[in-house]
């Protein structure tokens, strides 16, 4: 089981209350009745409405779930038009979601008009929604130097499938010294639960430094408004050991090629891992500016500069050997995939 | 007009002998259009790999026809490439029908996959229909498959390949059906103008890029540098006012087309912009331009700088005529135009796609070797407020938005105004399926209004033709009111590069069934930020506006981004039908539906 600062941390990364997803999908109340035919003057649908699509004001965690909708609550059309320069109240109330939700009670069965017939057995028509396929991303494979050391790392991700259910791997390590220092492989299953996210089950597997360690992992992949790229996993091991790991990317356009890319990941522990050289709480945090150009989509050199520190008992840990428990890098490396 | 049609093939090759570095392989094109006629070869097919004839289409006309589908080598790029081609030629040969004559096609399938030839637009027995799996099982590698159907109707049309990507690798090409009574638009001289985009890449290739980066071939998505002008030019607060809902809901306003010239090479009649396709004309005649939209993913926007077009007919049904600077049209849609260029000089043709990154072009001039000023290529228009929310964005907008966003302001026709004061309202009954993955939005109060030429379009400074503008001559074919009225949501998810219905693929998807003999009412409701146009086979798509008047007989109907549009049908033609988006990659992502007419 996860321990209380696990489960907080991780509310904490999702931005609210509510994690993100559950927002975007299923945070509706039933009594609610906010339906496609959502009457125009139903006042009460504001609040339904504003859960399906929190913003990332959300990140600062304050104020009970009402206030937040409050403070918070831009739901699409209302802020559309707040945008828009200003907004008369019409199109905030009642208006339905435009993202997510459940289904009203009346909403059309889609196979209403199939009239009973289905394909004929021959051979029928199969087309690319039937045909699986799969994908390799390598986002980060590069040279990392410190003040004092050069290592190299890698950061890849790879998919096989169809649209909405996918075996994915994800894989990241650090070499120093010709040396594995450390790294971890994911094999997950990965289905599609709403627009932009995806649930993802499997398990991890942790070498390098130290001995190895599986974990059993759950997490969610996706898009969060505007354009955060997450990806959040929780991890349950051996003797009661619990995880949680945060990827979050940001891409900038500076032209169609040149991309600016911050990157932020984190690691925390819901018990210290000695032998590994860990403590509970929040151990390892990365922050990454990259600037890629892609000479083609698949094929983007980059440079960057990264800080990463250590906290809490690892950081000790780090102390212990004499190490800094933070540094900052440089980084020059390549994206590609295919 | 068939002379004249010929003469266009004659004036191609005897009068512009050209030195484009494409032009040289026709001399050997011509021999392999022979060998395409006789039985082909493996042999002859590896080593000598046939050159495909580019850029004028053989007429061939009569009753009976022999079509052959095979690889042969085309070269538009500079790169040596293969193509799928019918009797070796880009486009394929423009058949000539009679209306009320029976045509016989025997088409023989030297690929080492499997085939088919659809004819687009023609009424017609299903099991003649060509789409495998739905109205036959395709044509085998070596087989013959005859089809033999009775043409009941005129105009112009045209015919692709139904399987796979073949449409995308070179299998389309022209019909021309001559009425059965004398032809009442009458012209001088009388021209095919087929439009389609070409690509480099194996299609299936690019189709896996969109699935793994759906903007992957979007070049012109928002900057930093486009960032700090709107900020220059409306402050940060409408910069940031501007990007709000799109960043919010992950949506990118400057999706027009999927794909670019990035990969595509726009061809006018098989010929590269460079290449320049050349018509002529003698100042003063009326020539007929039968303008075929066949990119398999793109949106033309035509316009002849100089001259008015009046459109004559569309989708192969005569229209009363309407004058136009500039119209727009998706894949599957034919409009014919009339033009009557009156001095002794050249016009150009010019076809900018939707994206605004590339065109096709051809030019009309009246002395050979003269061309006209090719365009500039405009700039991409943002999607607007409207495009995304239909009517409530317009509502909230009405004041305020008016300063800042001028496209939207723009077409508010008295429809949209009505649809702006709720006068319209309409309610919309999204599935239940549309609540999940597949589906990235949805329009809950669509815009209904058909005088709205589009994104990039509008107050363009051109008189732009719109789906308002079409009547068709002599009214509905069926004087009844719908019967029964059925509601299908066009869906998707660019994210994930889903396209569907109602938010279900093709093959999660049950058919739909229409009675035989009924009138139906077809609703489609475009829950997207893309046009879509939409071709339902087998049966007329017979548009009416949102009051229920009658407007045009169509076989494609485009149907813009939170735009809500119907069409009667009258199911008269028993069997399976096939009924998608004409774009070619949203079809094969599942936006697609098997009708039974039973």
């Amino acid at each position: 089981m996860l321990r209380q600062f696990s489960i907080s941390f991780a509310m904490a990364l999702t931005l609210g209350s509510q994690p993100i997803w559950a927002q975007e999908t299923t945070d509706v109340d039933p009594h609610a009745g906010h339906g496609s035919s959502a009457t125009p003057m139903d006042g009460m649908k504001h609040k339904s409405m504003s859960d399906g699509d929190m913003s990332m004001d959300g990140m600062d965690m304050k104020g009970e779930r009402g206030h937040h909708t409050d403070v918070h609550g831009d739901e699409t059309m209302d802020k559309q038009m707040d945008g828009m320069g200003s907004m008369s109240e019409q199109g905030a109330l009642g208006a339905p979601r435009v993202q997510g939700g459940k289904p009203p009670l009346d909403a059309r069965d889609p196979h209403a008009y199939s009239g009973g017939y289905d394909f004929r057995p021959t051979p029928r028509l199969r087309l690319g929604d039937e045909h699986s396929l799969g994908a390799l991303w390598v986002d980060r494979f590069e040279m990392v130097r410190s003040s004092n050391n050069t290592s190299a790392a890698y950061d890849l991700q790879g998919w096989y499938g169809r649209n909405y259910d996918r075996v994915v791997i994800k894989a990241e390590g650090d070499y120093d010294n010709g040396k594995l220092e450390s790294s971890d492989t994911e094999l997950l299953w990965s289905h599609a639960v709403s627009g932009y996210w995806d649930a993802q089950l499997g398990a991890r597997y942790d070498s390098g430094d130290g001995p190895n360690r599986g974990w059993l992992a759950v997490g969610m992949q996706g898009l969060a408004p505007y354009w955060f790229e997450l990806d959040i996993t929780a991890y349950v091991g051996d003797s009661g050991r619990t995880a949680v790991g945060l990827e979050a990317v940001y891409e900038l356009l500076f032209t169609q090629k040149l991309i600016f890319q911050p990157r932020l990941e984190a690691m925390a522990y819901g018990k210290s891992d000695d032998a590994r050289g860990l403590g509970s709480g929040l151990s390892d945090l990365a922050l990454g500016l990259r600037l890629r150009y892609e000479i083609r989509r698949e094929f983007a050199p980059y440079v960057g500069v990264e800080w990463a520190g250590t906290f809490g008992g690892t950081a000790d840990n780090v102390r212990n050997e004499g190490q800094d428990t933070s540094e900052a890098r440089a980084v020059a490396g390549v994206r590609f995939w295919f | 007009m068939k002379h004249k049609a010929l003469n266009q093939t004659q004036y191609h090759s005897s009068l512009l002998p050209d030195t484009g570095r494409r032009r040289f392989v026709q001399g050997m094109a011509a021999g392999s259009l022979l060998l395409g006629l006789a039985p082909w070869s493996k042999s002859a097919l590896a080593t000598a790999s046939a050159q495909t004839l580019t850029g004028l289409a053989p007429v061939l006309a009569g009753t009976e026809f022999d079509l052959s589908v095979a690889e042969t080598a085309v070269n538009f790029t500079g790169r040596a490439r293969m193509a799928t081609t019918i009797n070796g030629s880009i486009p394929a040969p423009t058949l000539r029908w009679r209306e009320g004559e029976t045509v016989t096609i025997r088409v023989t399938n030297h690929l080492k996959v499997s085939t088919s030839l659809h004819w687009h637009g023609i009424i017609l027995p299903y099991q003649m229909d060509g789409v495998p799996g739905i109205s036959f099982t395709g044509i085998a590698p070596g087989e013959t498959f005859t089809y033999r159907f009775k043409v009941g109707q005129s105009g112009t049309y045209w015919y692709h390949s139904h399987s796979g990507f073949q449409e995308q690798t070179g299998m389309y090409g022209a019909i021309i059906i001559d009425p059965a009574l004398p032809e009442n638009v009458r012209v001088d001289r009388d021209y095919v103008v087929q439009l389609s985009d070409w690509t480099d890449e194996d299609p299936m290739v690019v189709f896996a890029k969109l699935r793994k980066m759906s903007a992957y071939y979007n070049f012109k998505q928002p900057t930093v540098a486009d960032f700090s002008r709107d900020v220059g030019d409306m402050g940060m607060k409408g910069a940031l006012g501007k990007r709000r809902m799109w960043n919010r809901m992950r949506m990118n306003p400057t999706d027009l087309a999927d794909i670019s010239a990035y990969t595509y090479t726009y061809l006018m009649n098989g010929t590269t912009p460079d290449d320049n396709w050349t018509a002529m004309f003698k100042p003063g005649e009326r020539v007929r331009l039968r303008f075929i939209s066949s990119g398999t993913q793109s949106f033309f926007d035509v316009r002849i700088p100089d001259l008015k077009m009046t459109v004559v007919q569309v989708d192969g049904v005569n229209v009363e005529p309407v004058t136009v600077d500039e119209f727009r049209f998706g894949p599957g849609e034919t409009y014919d135009v009339i033009v009557e260029p009156k001095d002794d000089r050249a016009y150009t043709l010019f076809a900018q796609d939707m994206g605004r990154s590339g065109f096709a072009r051809g030019t009309l001039t009246a002395r050979p070797g003269l061309e006209a000023e090719v365009p500039a290529l405009e700039k991409i228009e943002w999607l607007t407020m409207r495009d995304m929310m239909g009517n409530m964005a317009g509502m909230a907008g009405m004041n305020e938005m008016a300063g800042m966003d001028h496209s939207a302001h723009a077409m508010t026709g008295d429809a949209a105004m009505a649809d702006m004061t709720g006068a319209n309202a309409v309610h919309v009954r999204h599935a239940r399926t549309e609540y999940g993955p597949s589906v990235d939005m949805r329009v809950n109060s669509p815009r209904t209004n058909l005088d709205d030429p589009g994104i990039g379009l509008r107050n363009n400074g051109r008189r732009v033709l719109t789906y308002a503008d079409l009547h068709t001559i002599g009214g509905p074919l069926d004087s009844r009111g719908a019967e029964r009225e059925i509601e299908l949501h066009l869906t998707g998810n660019m994210e994930r590069y889903t396209w569907s219905f109602d938010g279900l693929e093709f093959g999660k998807s049950t058919p739909i069934h229409f009675r035989h003999g009924e009138r139906l009412r077809v609703i489609l409701h475009n829950d997207t930020m893309m046009t879509h146009p939409m071709h339902l086979h087998g049966m007329w798509s017979e548009q009416e506006t949102a009051d229920g008047e009658f407007l045009a007989r169509r076989h494609t109907i485009s149907v813009q981004p939170a735009q809500r549009i119907s069409f009667l049908v009258t199911a008269d033609a028993l069997g399976r039908w096939a009924w998608h988006c004409h774009l070619l990659y949203h079809m094969d992502a599942g936006m697609f539906r098997e009708v039974v007419v039973a």
